[in-house]
């Protein structure tokens, strides 16, 4: 029973990640009907951004006592600030230029852009995985057989205010409205006078930021980074977008804890060894059964 | 006599093929050797693969799983069977050819088995799907190798004998191979069919319209050219003395990929040109090989922004040279 409640809290921490990551996903294909593949590295980028970041704040004085609030608060910004401007930089490069050439053109320059920073950051940071400077001090404790790690709650917090936030932008400040309407339908968005460039611009510079926050928990949780890292976690964010009903941003939330749970639950049940592959096994399931998604809605193509 | 003609033909082509092959075994280092043979693999991966890629216009970015399922299918059964064959057919070149060509076919019937698999769940949905559930199958089928302990794992297969696996692979076949693939598929592309295929790429809605069957063609494309895949790998895997999961990578679905957009989308002699300039690069980069994806990566964007159609779109070689240089095409009816 213990072994179950932690799978289950571990399965959630790692979710929340992955649903972070996943909200990039969703939002820019909700907006431009494509598959940023280069959202990954952005992922891996701000992993690597709140590295550095840490290691400039001089995170080594405090050893094993961890940054204090305020400094950990500020790693966190700067990762999410370069995220935001690498997510704006690859779309004015490689999206924009290709916008209106057919489908299959923009997921090609994505697949380019996610193997140019792959290979970049290999030359750059070297392959070699990296350990994760202690950015918080680690504490356990046990709660009834479970044990429970601040790190684990820290990333499901700091996830969650991360996500409530994203909901009060989209819902409530005027630049969410617009994102909203270009998403129902860009041109008529544009008609009525929203500047499309701008919005799809803010779509990119925020689904970047919090998959650089997610990057940072990542390295958090798991303690190691590489360059490849964006590369497995950005297809399992990818699905869970999928699984949640690609353009729903509630969706992604829900697909990325249900993938985390899945891939725990595999992991701690079947073999650690197929951890990886249950997400795409998910992937096919779900695409038999219920192609729009679990919170989808099908909508007619138009011609 | 369309049929002498047409034996006469293949006759001539398999001794040009024999004496260029036996020439190159004797003449000419091993290290050219085996780029020639890596390009004729490659022209195999890039015309099966411009078949949904570029003549359908679905993306698949999972090719390397294919091809993995084709080699070690091949390579699994080859060394299973060759006993088999050597009893009926009694030891040498008349039963290692058997063997060869069996094997072959049969990781080509599973890796088409497989395309058939992935494809029908997905291929119904969206193209961009497509692109995502091969990238996940091709990881699937790379970690499923990865703990199969019959098949060596991690370690890799190299058969069931301290030697490895036998060198079937020779210029001969792997050039045999290619042509009959290059002329199914084009035969293919230019048939019925294949204006189907072209028209689910140009518009799939209003080929839907016009009732083609768009979901039973796009399997079967997607089937043909994941066995044509697993032909590749079949070579691939008798090319040397085993193979390993991690030959079969997302970075070799990517080489594909290049392949078929250095020659452009939906061009036969394109994706011949592609796969060939790919063995090529590939072997003289060896030194600079972790530059190669950067230059790659930095490639794929500048083609598409540059030039998205590739170097030669969908036109094939044959129709430029005659347009530039030839007699004017006899038009229709008249060259029966």
């Amino acid at each position: 029973m213990s072994t179950l409640l932690q799978q289950i809290l571990n399965g959630l921490s790692l979710g929340s990640i992955y649903a972070l990551i996943a909200l990039g996903y969703t939002m820019v294909y909700g907006i431009l009907k494509l598959i940023n593949f280069a959202h990954g590295e952005v992922f891996m980028i701000g992993a690597y951004a709140g590295y550095f970041g840490a290691l400039g704040l001089g995170v080594e004085r405090y050893g094993s006592a961890g940054l204090p609030l305020y400094l950990a608060v500020l790693v966190l910004i700067f990762a999410m600030a370069v995220a935001a401007l690498l997510g704006v930089s690859i779309e004015f490069l490689a999206y924009r230029p290709v916008r209106s050439a057919p489908r299959l053109t923009p997921l090609i320059t994505a697949i380019g852009v996610s193997l140019f920073l792959q290979n970049a950051a290999m030359l750059l940071f070297t392959p070699n995985p990296r350990p994760y400077p202690p950015i918080l001090r680690e504490v356990r404790f046990e709660l009834g057989g479970v044990i429970v790690t601040n790190v684990k709650l820290t990333i499901f917090v700091v996830a969650l205010a991360l996500m409530v936030g994203l909901h009060w932008f989209i819902q409530k400040t005027w630049t969410g409205k617009a994102m909203r309407a270009v998403s129902t339908n860009i041109d008529a968005a544009r008609l009525m006078g929203i500047d499309t460039d701008r919005i799809i611009r803010a779509t990119f510079a925020v689904g970047s930021a919090l998959a650089a926050a997610g990057g940072i928990l990542f390295g958090l949780d798991q303690i190691i980074i590489n360059p490849l890292m964006g590369v497995l976690t950005g297809l399992k964010a990818f699905v869970a977008a999928v699984l949640g009903g690609i353009g729903n941003i509630r969706g992604a939330v829900l697909g990325g804890l249900l993938i985390g749970l899945a891939e725990q639950l595999t992991a701690g049940y079947l073999s650690p060894d197929y951890r990886d592959a249950i997400t795409f096994v998910i992937l096919i399931i779900i695409l038999i059964l219920r192609p729009q998604g679990l919170l989808g809605v099908v909508r007619p193509e138009k011609v | 006599m369309q049929l002498l003609r047409r034996l006469a033909i293949a006759t001539a082509t398999g001794l040009v093929l024999y004496g260029v092959g036996a020439w190159l075994q004797d003449g000419v280092i091993e290290y050219v050797q085996r780029i020639v043979l890596l390009a004729g693999i490659n022209v195999i991966l890039a015309v099966g693969l411009n078949l949904i890629n570029g003549t359908t216009g679905q993306f698949s970015i999972g090719h390397a799983g294919f091809m993995a399922v084709g080699a070690y299918g091949a390579a699994f059964f080859g060394v299973k069977l060759a006993p088999f064959f050597q009893g009926l057919l009694g030891q040498g070149a008349l039963a290692d050819a058997v063997t060869f060509n069996v094997a072959l076919l049969i990781g080509a019937v599973l890796a088409g088995l497989s395309g058939l698999l992935v494809g029908a769940p997905s291929l119904r949905l969206r193209g961009d799907y497509l692109a995502v559930v091969t990238l996940g199958f091709g990881e699937i089928i790379r970690i499923s190798f990865n703990n199969a302990r019959f098949l060596g794992a991690a370690t890799g297969y190299f058969g069931d004998t301290p030697a490895g696996l036998p060198a079937y692979t020779s210029f001969f076949w792997v050039y045999a191979w290619a042509i009959a693939i290059v002329i199914l598929i084009s035969n293919l592309t230019f048939s019925q069919t294949g204006r189907s295929l072209s028209a689910i790429r140009e518009d799939e809605i209003a080929a839907e319209a016009m009732a083609t069957p768009t979901t039973r063609l796009k399997v079967l494309a997607f089937s043909l050219s994941a066995a044509s895949a697993g032909i590749a790998g079949g070579l691939f895997a008798y090319m040397q003395s085993g193979i390993r999961p991690e030959d079969f990578s997302f970075d070799k679905s990517i080489d594909m990929i290049v392949m078929i957009i250095i020659g452009g989308l939906g061009s036969i002699s394109g994706a011949i040109v592609g796969g060939v300039f790919v063995a090529v690069t590939l072997e003289l980069m060896r030194d600079l090989q972790q530059y190669r994806l950067v230059l790659y990566a930095l490639l794929l964007i500048v083609i598409m922004l540059v030039r998205p159609e590739g170097l030669l779109g969908s036109r094939e070689l044959p129709a430029l040279f005659r347009a530039r240089f030839g007699r004017p095409k006899p038009s229709a009816g008249s060259a029966k």
